[in-house]
């Protein structure tokens, strides 16, 4: 074992210490007795020591696998190779203890005994192998049930929150959804194909635990269209302090329903007398604000599904985007075909004008959301904006003429 | 050999879900938090299911996994999940048994908490643990901030919940650009050229094309058979990088933490928000980034002071204002504060309405 004065200071403090854990493996394993003398490394130069790798990967996939290799192999040769594995992860990361420890039999018998639970894709992820040990991790993972998730231009592993397994307010089946979504675009993952990476994420409700609206390409947020259900009694019962605000997640022992609900209702569309609380629902915007402090006495509505909106992707290159709403409501039953066409539509008009590494997010800002909404086949829903334009820069096409012609609003 | 097998996607999720779930699927009614990191969720048909949630370093062995599946072997019938904030949730229907998760988690050194108005776990990247361009390290940081904040996790004493984000360079593989708080590894000079090695390494054209900026030329003297690099136009993303090791973008005493506040997902009351930039820069200074640390607390602490009750950092930043915030938190307005990268504009105040 390679001596860690600096790494050591970490071992101390209530929170759970990764170098504690790590130097259990090193004790057993060289890749990772050298994975935290290169770690030392860093630390006391203040730099990375790994470089970016080659190609690896196993057998007719083009992801899944990231190839990774330090820049000082001779001091550390445990981890001169030490490839990044990518196992997508179960809907809603549930798991049995069986299937936890086979996949940890598998890693402890061909890699690192390191892994991430999980990557912030969602995948659960292998770190640190060597490429002998591919094709045979491989095996075993897809013996036992298991497969890679994607990497590079590809899709990428969905994720998706607890949902309809345990959470109150999932609008749609978030956990089905994702599998399906999986299933349906295995090829897309394994084999790279896309300008750019594509991301699908799956929140039930407009609290978005997954942070869909800020990681993934296609945002698929849960929401509903009738009105929320009230049990009065309930609302009393907050009023009155007999139940606790949030369930019990505030440091307030009482609600204020009139200061901290019907005052904070975004859209001023509940009114409460002491006794009855009314909401206006055809003027409620769905924040989940009220339901999210009353969970006993308010739920989301039955008429339910999801919002589709697309186009986030991380800051490089014009800045961070948020996705925006293209679909404001989409019915989600299985085996959702309109939802798999319509991302297939995407990735396809994408694929076909999008530049390499071009995010689909940006793609929509440099050819207009007009030639987006044609390319894919939607009609332009004004929820799409948060306001209108404010410069009279807009452009008429001869097909507006003719569909003005023949009395239509839009061009079919 | 037997016949391989791919494309298979992974095991559906209806084999990991414990009876209890299964049976009340899309069917529960309200939840409760009975205290922080427990929490209890009621079905329309009475059943109850218990989840006991804890904190995990997310770089972890297979000896903590096989660990936890220990706990969840002993109380839980083998059943557990983990959360999108790597925090680790133990699943019951025994509410006699949450005493006995709670301690056996103790005994591990798994902390319980990340419920409601709290700090939860820190999403994070790879850091100098695995990845070929950070500025800093991710696992490190984390460490010494969550012990800072521990006394928050297992509490439910702030206006809202805080959820922190780490990402160790501006590619930002963790999520962070929506993070009530921030902390952002960044580079602050240009890759340096090695020419000799360049020469051997790279491919000029690959590496030319890599730069999302254009900030990449081939070298004017044909015979040095090497790049140059327009330093005003590059971004430090280290992109060349990847491409060609030869353009390390590190400098060891330069890089270091920036940290970006005010940003949420959720869309509860205000609709979702981005982080802006708080602190501009933080020394790089392992093992334990002292000053990153001191920075976040005084942040998290002034929050909580001033914030009203329900409202997020960012709304709370915005009600006061952000020359106000600057001052409370006391922290020096700079040149790099003012956007002057594309849209810029929608930031600066064309209102009367500001602070002295
Ligand atoms: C130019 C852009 C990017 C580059 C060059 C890049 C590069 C990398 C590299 C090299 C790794 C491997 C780290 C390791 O050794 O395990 C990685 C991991 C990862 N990246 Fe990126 N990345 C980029 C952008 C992004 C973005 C925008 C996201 C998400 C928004 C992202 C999400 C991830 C995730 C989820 C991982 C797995 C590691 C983890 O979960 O912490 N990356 N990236
Ligand atoms: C009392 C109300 C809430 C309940 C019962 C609740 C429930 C949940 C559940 C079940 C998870 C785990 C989801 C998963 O891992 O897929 C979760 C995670 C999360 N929720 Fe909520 N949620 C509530 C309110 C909110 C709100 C209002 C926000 C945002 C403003 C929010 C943000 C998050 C985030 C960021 C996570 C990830 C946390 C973690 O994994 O530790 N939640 N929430
Ligand atoms: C179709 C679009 C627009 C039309 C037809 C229009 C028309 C006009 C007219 C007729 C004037 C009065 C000029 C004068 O006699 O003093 C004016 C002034 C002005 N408009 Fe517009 N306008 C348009 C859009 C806008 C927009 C989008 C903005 C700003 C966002 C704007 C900002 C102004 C301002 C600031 C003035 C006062 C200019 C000055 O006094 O120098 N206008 N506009
Ligand atoms: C300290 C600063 C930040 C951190 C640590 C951070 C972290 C992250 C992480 C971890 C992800 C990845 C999610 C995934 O795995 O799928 C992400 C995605 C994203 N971030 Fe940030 N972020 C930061 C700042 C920003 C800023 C300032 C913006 C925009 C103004 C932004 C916009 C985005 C967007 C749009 C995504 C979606 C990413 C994609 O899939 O490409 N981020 N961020
Ligand atoms: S996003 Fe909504 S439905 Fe999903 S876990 Fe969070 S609160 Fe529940
Ligand atoms: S969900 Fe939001 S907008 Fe709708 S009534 Fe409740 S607080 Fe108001
Ligand atoms: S954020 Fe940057 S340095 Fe960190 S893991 Fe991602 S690409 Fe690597
Ligand atoms: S660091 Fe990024 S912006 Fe700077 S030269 Fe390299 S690729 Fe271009």
């Amino acid at each position: 074992m390679h001596k860690t004065p600096l790494l050591d200071q970490l071992e101390s403090g209530p929170w759970p210490s990764f170098i504690k854990d790590l130097k259990r493996v090193a004790a057993r394993k060289k890749p990772a007795a050298d994975l935290l003398g290169l770690l030392e490394r860093s630390y006391k130069d203040k730099i990375t020591h790994w470089k970016h790798g080659g190609i690896v990967g196993v057998l007719g996939y083009g992801s899944g696998i990231i190839g990774r290799y330090t820049d000082l192999p001779e001091e550390f040769p445990g981890v001169e190779h030490f490839h990044t594995v990518r196992v997508n992860q179960p809907s809603g990361w549930f798991y049995t203890t069986k299937a936890l420890r086979e996949l940890c039999d598998i890693w402890d018998e061909h890699g690192s005994s390191i892994l991430n639970v999980h990557g912030s894709t969602g995948d659960m992820i292998f770190l640190g192998t060597t490429t002998p040990e591919l094709e045979p991790c491989f095996a075993k993972l897809t013996a036992k049930g298991w497969d890679l998730g994607g990497s590079g231009s590809a899709m990428r592993s969905p994720s998706c929150c607890v949902g309809m397994a345990r959470c109150e307010w999932s609008c749609y089946d978030t956990m089905d959804l994702c599998y399906e979504a999986t299933q349906n675009f295995q090829f897309e993952m394994h084999r790279p194909s896309f300008p750019y990476k594509f991301k699908i994420k799956c929140s039930g409700c407009p609290n978005d635990c997954v942070a869909a609206v800020a990681r993934a390409d296609m945002s698929v947020i849960g929401v509903w269209k009738d009105d929320i259900r009230i049990d009065q009694a309930a609302v009393k019962a907050y009023a009155g302090g007999e139940l606790k605000p949030r369930g019990g997640a505030t440091p307030y022992a009482k609600l204020d329903v009139q200061a901290d609900v019907v005052a904070l209702c975004p859209t001023a569309c509940m009114a409460f007398d002491g006794k009855t609380l009314k909401i206006d629902n055809k003027n409620c915007n769905h924040c989940m604000h009220c339901i999210s402090l009353m969970p006993q006495a308010l739920r989301p509505g039955t008429e339910t599904g999801a919002t589709l909106l697309l186009g986030s992707h991380a800051p490089i290159l014009e800045g961070a985007q948020m996705s925006w709403v293209i679909v404001p409501f989409m019915e989600m039953e299985t085996p959702y075909e309109p939802f798999m066409d319509l991302v297939a539509n995407i990735t396809e008009w994408w694929s076909e004008n999008g530049k390499n590494r071009e995010r689909v997010g940006e793609l929509m800002l440099r050819l207009g959301m007009r030639a987006f909404f044609k390319g894919v086949g939607l009609e332009p829903p004004p929820q799409t904006v948060k306001t209108p334009r404010a410069n009279p820069f807009f452009f008429w096409h001869e097909e507006d003429f003719e569909a003005e012609a023949a009395g239509r609003k839009y061009i079919k | 050999m037997s016949e391989r097998i791919t494309d298979i996607g992974p095991p559906k999720y209806d084999k990991f879900l414990p009876p209890v779930i299964k049976d009340n699927y899309g069917k529960w009614k309200y939840h409760e938090i009975l205290e922080p990191g427990v929490l209890m969720h009621v079905s329309e048909s009475g059943a109850k299911i218990f989840s006991v949630r804890g904190g995990s370093g997310r770089l972890v062995s297979t000896d903590f996994i096989k660990e936890v599946c220990d706990i969840a072997d002993k109380f839980c019938d083998g059943y557990l999940r983990f959360t999108s904030r790597n925090n680790v949730e133990f699943l019951l229907t025994d509410q006699g048994k949450i005493a006995d998760v709670k301690d056996a988690c103790k005994k591990m050194g798994i902390p319980i908490g990340a419920t409601g108005h709290s700090v939860s776990n820190i999403v994070h990247t790879q850091g100098w643990v695995h990845c070929h361009t950070p500025a800093i390290d991710a696992s490190g940081i984390v460490k010494a901030v969550m012990d800072d904040l521990f006394e928050y996790f297992g509490s439910h004493k702030l206006p809202a919940q805080v959820r922190i984000a780490l990402a160790c360079c501006l590619n930002m593989c963790g999520a962070v650009h929506c993070s009530d708080i921030a902390i952002l590894g960044i580079h602050r000079t240009a890759p340096k050229v090695d020419h000799e090695r360049l020469r051997h390494l790279c491919e000029i054209p690959t590496t030319i094309a890599s730069c999302p900026t254009g900030a990449i030329r081939p070298h004017p003297d044909k015979a040095i058979k090497s790049v140059v690099i327009n330093e005003p136009r590059c971004m430090y993303c280290g992109n060349c990088y990847t491409m060609c090791p030869a353009l390390p973008v590190f400098d060891s005493q330069k890089g270091g933490v920036a940290l970006l506040v005010g940003g949420k997902v959720s869309n509860a009351k205000s609709p979702p928000i981005f982080s802006k930039l708080a602190v501009p820069y933080l020394p790089n200074n392992p093992p334990r980034w002292p000053e990153t640390v001191q920075a976040i607390r005084k942040i998290l602490t002034k929050y909580a002071e001033g914030a009203n009750k329900y409202e997020r950092v960012g709304e709370w930043v915005e009600r006061i204002g952000w020359e106000k915030f600057f001052e409370v938190c006391d922290i020096p307005f700079t040149f790099q504060h003012i956007d002057d990268y594309r849209w810029a504009y929608d930031t600066y105040r064309t209102s009367m309405h500001f602070k002295f």
